[in-house]
This record gives structure tokens, sequence and C-alpha cells, in this order.
């Protein structure tokens, strides 16, 4: 007899933007994994056509409001490249810092008040702040600083106002950033003591053989700048990503989803990519705070991706502090130039992974074509694959249980389904 | 309002960056936990209860045809229902497909349109139901955000200036963009609430916060006429940012006769 089955989750909570899930079972095996994607589409490539590339920086910011910065950072560096000009060597840390921002300001939000509630039995942040008021406080100041200089160096946290191409508008004042270091030496203390808290949790019993694609640099942990690095060993200019990989539109989901282009595999972005690439070239403390807690790479179980995270804001302080720490205002805010007909892509490691964009501009300096592929785009196939792996080891369990197995799963990616649509509702069919 | 009133919030077409203002209010946050019941968040809370709600924040456009019905169910469902930012108060940056052909927008970015369900049009909550205070900004001023909730909770009126940037720029001493560099600048016939921020960067308004009252765009296009740019280059720029679908922006684009922007987007 057959023995139908279909398990929903009509909202995915404590992710950004809107999805759900599908699951089918049919005599007690997996059909049909479909992560729903049902954000409504907002079509940035096809508005950003007859902008001009200035705007671009502005316009893409919008796509996410959590993590604008990381739009604004692959969009400057990819017109720098159609335009043929380099930044003053004096602005790359700035960019950096910057950056260091967002990922605190991320990170901390997804590790404190949206992952952390599922190793605690919580509804929300706001829930265990009751049990946990400790670390809740801890993780909220950690996160203010993060948006601290979001505001000091971008003007605001949301949809900072001071990225041009070829630079900043203004330069940070020496005073402004100096004023940051006592409280940024205090947060990497506090950094330190947060992501020893999430090694703790006890995680589920999970490992795939993930395919982890990041960008990697010899001297640096990646943020604006770096080759594409693959688990099967291509290590490829970024000019190279669409022959590379490719996206595909599935019924169920208004973001496309990112594959191989070769193989049709799936892979996985993010701080485990990057961690499992990069160890190396993370700051001193973060390093040895990574071998304390016994973070191994290869590390294929996705729930520790809130370690990771973790381990990656202590990374994100320690070098901030660096920058903050040496900065001085000498040079001119931004390079000068002439629009000229080209093209130029540009990838940079968004704090959920590996953020593309390309495009095309005309003589007059407006862009004739773009195309962005934005993390969880990349990482939605390999979610539904994971999801698939791991629906076996639960399927005895009610289907309320499997649904909130499977959120947990989804969560632990963070994903950004604002971003994606250019995600997630869990339908599920049990059959 | 009750003792603990039930908050809810809304995601329609959006960034998130709105509502995320709200969980950004670090020092506040769990304050805020405490006087309002947060019974619907889907970004912050596991936690989803149905209707009635005493305030429901509403972030995002409407672009598709469930998003119309859920806006009549969400006002079906709240008291106060307050709109907070460009999106859900002007239909945002993804409101310039109301000027093109959306059809070709959606055959630009996906291979498949026909599995997307959209609306040829991007439109405020205004548009389809009685909204009872829209909150401006591209994002929302968290500050701003918390007296809105501060008032509601008091059953006052928010205490929220509806002058222009120039205004802002005045009062914290920030040089003039436009005197002293000549920088083309936004801030006289925009929205008061970000603090004034870009002219402090050295860069002029981009009109985020949409139309401040009574704005005399005819002048400004005509002054920045002066300085080089053309009053359609203008308005064409203002068209097609965050707010370009307010009544305002569409109400000078239709005295200058521009045509719709789609493949021409310079006029």
């Amino acid at each position: 007899m057959d023995e139908l089955r279909t398990i929903r989750v009509a909202a995915i909570t404590r992710v950004e933007g809107e999805g759900g899930l599908s699951i089918h079972v049919r005599d007690g095996a997996v059909t049909g994994v479909e992560l729903r994607i049902f954000e409504p589409p907002r079509l940035f490539e096809a508005l950003l056509r007859g902008k001009a590339l200035e705007q671009a920086p502005d316009i893409t910011a919008r796509i996410c409001g959590i993590c604008p910065v990381a739009y604004q950072m692959s969009a400057v560096h990819a017109l720098e490249q159609a335009l043929g000009i380099t930044i003053p060597p004096p602005l790359r840390p700035l960019r950096r810092l910057l950056y260091c921002g967002e990922w605190i300001e991320s990170h901390t939000l997804h590790v404190h008040l949206l992952h952390a509630p599922d190793f605690f039995g919580c509804a929300s942040g706001l829930e265990l702040a009751k049990s946990h008021p400790e670390a809740i406080q801890r993780g909220l100041q950690l996160r203010k600083l993060g948006n601290r200089l979001l505001e000091v160096l971008g003007g605001r946290a949301i949809h900072p106002v001071n990225v041009a191409v070829g630079g900043f508008y203004r330069l940070p004042r020496r005073t402004e950033l100096a004023a940051l270091v006592d409280d940024f030496a205090r947060g990497l203390e506090a950094a330190e003591a947060a992501a020893r808290w999430v090694a703790a949790f006890e995680f589920p019993d999970f490992e795939q053989p993930y395919d982890f694609v990041s960008l990697w640099h010899p001297d640096e942990y990646p943020l604006c700048a770096g080759s594409l690095r693959t688990s099967d060993g291509l290590l490829l200019d970024v000019a190279e990503f669409e022959q590379q990989f490719t996206e595909r539109q599935v019924p169920h989901s208004t973001a496309l989803q990112a594959v191989r282009r070769a193989t049709g595999g799936t892979y996985l972005v993010g701080p485990l990519a990057r961690l499992n690439h990069c160890r190396d070239q993370l700051a001193p403390l973060a390093r040895a705070l990574a071998d304390e807690l016994g973070l191994a790479t290869p590390c294929c179980n996705p729930y520790q991706g809130i370690v990771a995270r973790a381990v990656e804001v202590v990374h994100a302080f320690e070098e901030a502090l660096g920058i903050l720490r040496a900065y001085r205002p000498d040079s001119e805010p931004r390079v000068r130039y002439e629009p000229r007909a080209g093209r130029g892509c540009a990838a940079t490691e968004a704090p959920r992974g590996l953020l593309y964009h390309s495009y095309e501009i005309d003589n007059e300096g407006l862009i004739t074509r773009a195309t962005i592929v934005p993390p969880t785009s990349q990482n939605q196939a390999r979610i539904e694959e994971d999801l698939r792996h791991y629906l076996p080891q639960i399927l005895a369990l009610p289907d309320d249980e499997v649904a909130l197995a499977c959120e947990r799963l989804v969560r632990s990616y963070d994903p950004c389904i604002s971003c994606s649509t250019h995600f997630l509702k869990v339908n599920w069919v049990r059959q | 309002m009750a003792a603990c009133p039930r908050l809810a919030v809304f995601k329609f077409a959006s960034c998130d960056g709105c509502q995320l203002s709200l969980l950004s209010l670090e020092d506040e946050l769990l304050t805020v936990a405490d006087r309002l019941d947060i019974v619907y968040f889907l970004e912050a809370t596991s936690r989803v209860e149905p209707g009635p709600y005493d305030i429901a924040l509403v972030e995002g456009s409407i672009t598709t045809p469930d998003d119309l019905a859920r806006i009549e169910q969400v006002r079906r469902d709240a008291k106060y229902l307050v709109t907070i930012g460009a999106c859900a108060t002007a239909g945002g940056i993804q409101a310039l497909r109301n000027w093109g052909d959306s059809a070709e927008f959606l055959r630009a970015v996906y291979a498949t349109p026909s599995y997307i369900e959209s609306l040829a049009t991007s439109t405020p909550i205004s548009a389809h139901v009685r909204v009872d205070f829209e909150l401006r900004g591209c994002p929302i001023d968290k500050y701003q955000l918390l007296e809105v909730l501060q008032a509601l909770l008091a059953g006052r009126r928010p205490r929220l200036p509806a002058h222009s940037v120039c205004l802002d720029c005045k009062r914290r001493g920030t040089v003039c963009v436009v005197v002293a560099q000549g920088v083309p600048c936004l801030g006289p016939v925009t929205h008061a609430g970000c603090g004034a921020i870009c002219p402090s960067y050295d860069r002029g308004c981009y009109g985020c916060y949409g139309p401040c009252a009574q704005p005399n765009l005819a002048s400004l296009t005509a002054q920045l006429g002066a300085n080089g740019a053309t009053p359609r280059e203008t308005i064409v720029q203002l068209r097609s940012s965050f707010n370009g679908y307010a009544a305002e922006i569409r109400a000078e684009s239709d005295r200058l006769e521009l045509p719709p922007p789609g493949g021409a987007p310079h006029g």
C-alpha cells in the first residue's frame, strides 16, 4: 500500500526574508525536498540597466538590509575593474574595516538572536535572554560595536552612504577611528567569550562531503580579494566564475539556484567554506581560539557554522583593531576617472559567503548589463541536498518534530532569502 | 491599548533593513520586548500567532497577487497599521518597473518567467489599505521607530518633523555642499529623519527619505539645472530612486512631460 506523507513548514522563522519548505515522503522514503522561496522578486538586475555606474553601490545595497556593505563592495570592485582603475593603497584597509563592521553586525545577529535559541529550545533570542541574560546582552553589545563602526566609517549601519566607486566620499578623521579603539579592545575579549559559549553547545551528529567554495588569499583572511578556491583543488581567477558556476531556475523558488557547471553538483559557500580553506590566514588570536575550541578542518558539520561565525567575529575584531590603531588619513578619498566602455567582475565574501557581481558599462558610464549571484542562491541547492540526506535519520518522528528539525538545519546556514530573490517556506508532502 | 500590546511585524517586497532596525535597538530591545508582546515577527521569533494585533509594522511594497490579499488581512487584524520605510510608503526602488515593461524586467532576470507570480507594479501599502502612520526612510531611523512605538503606547501622536534635510544640516553645523562644493543635493526637497548624513560625508543628499512637506521640486530642478544638470536629468534621477513613485515626484515628472524610464533612463 502506498503511504503518502507531506510535511510542510509554512514559513521558516529566524531567517532573513521569507520562504518555506515542502517535504514529500512515499512509503517511508524521501521523494522530494523543496526549499520554497516566495520572497517577491524585485528584479534588481533589470532595474540597474541604464543607471549611472555611480548609483550601483547605493542601489545594490538595497538588495539586503543585513549585508549592504557586501553588495557595495562587490559592486565597486567590479566597476573599478571595468573602468580600469585601482584604488589608492591606503584605502584598501578602510574597505576591509568597513567589511569587518558588517561581519560583526551580521554574524552576531545570527549567532545570538537567530541561531542560538535552537540550542536551548527557545522561540527567539528575546526568550533566550530571560534564561541567559548575560550571553544575549553580550551579543547585543558586540553587535552594537559592529554597527558603530559602520556608522563612523559608512555614515549609517544599514545602507551606508560613504562607499563610492573609486574609494570613499570622505575619509574618516583619525580621531573618529581612534575613539573606537578602547571599545574594540574590550569587544575582542567579549567576542572570544562568546565564541567559547557557542562552541560548548551540543551539535547534532551530521556531516556531509561538502564542496566548499570561497575566496582564498595567501596573505589575508578573504574579504574583498582573492582567488576562487574549491574543495577539489581548483584555484581560479574570479573572472572564471561564470565558466565554473551556473544559475538554474526551479519552479518552487523565486531565487535562482547555483551549481557547478561541469558536474551540476551543489556546493557550499559561507563561514564553514572560508574557515576550511583559509584557517591559516585567521588573525593570531582567532586562530589560537579555533585551536583551543578544537575546530579542526575539514569541518563538515553544518550546525557548527555558528562556531565558525563566532570565530570570524573574533577575527573581525582583531583585524579591525589593528586597522583602527594604524590609521592615518593620508590619501585622497577616491581616485578620479573618466567613464569608458568596459566590463568587470568581482567577488567578495559577504557574511553568508561568496557574492559575485559583473557589469558591462557603456562609454557614458551607464550600466548596460548586471549579473548578481548572492550567497544564498548558491547554497540553496546544497541546503535541499542536506535535507535529503538528513531526513532518513528523523522520519520516525511526528511531522511537527520533523519540520522543526529541518528548519533548524536550514537556519544553520544563516540563509538570506531577501538577497537570494533577486528564500524560504517548508511545505511537507508526506505521501 | 492593552497593558502589554500585541506587536506584529510583516514583510512584503523589501530588503529586511527596516525591520532589522527594531533588532538594532541594542540598548532598548529587551525593554521594548517587555513593554510589547511580540507575537508575529518571522525574522526574529518562531512564535507565530494569528491576529488581532494592537500594532502592525509593515515593511515592503505590494508586488504579487498573494500579497494583495495578505495586506488586506493584516489591515483587518491590526488596530494600528504603521508602514516602515520607503518600500511600504512609496513603493521602493522596485517601483521603477511601474514606468517600464515589467514583463521585460522578469525576462531579464529569469529564464522561465511563467514560474514567477509578479504584478506589473510595485505599490505602497496606502494604495491598498488605510494606513495609520507612515515612517519614512530607506532605511528608517531606529530612534524614529522607537518614538512611534512610544507614542502609540502613550496614546499620543509621534513627534517626527516633516521639514527638509537642509534644516538638519544647519542644526548640525554641516557646511552646505551645494554652496561650498557645487555638489548637487536633494536636501532642500527631502524629508528629514536620517540626521542629514550624506552632506556630512561630502556628498549630496540622494533623497532616501522621500519628499518633505511641500517640496518645491520645480525650483530645485531649475536650480540644479543652473549647476549643469538639466531639470529632466534631475527628475529622472529622483524618479529612478528609492522614493521615485512618491506622488510629488510623479507630479513633477508629469510636468516635465518625461517619457517612462524603460530603455531610455536618462530621458
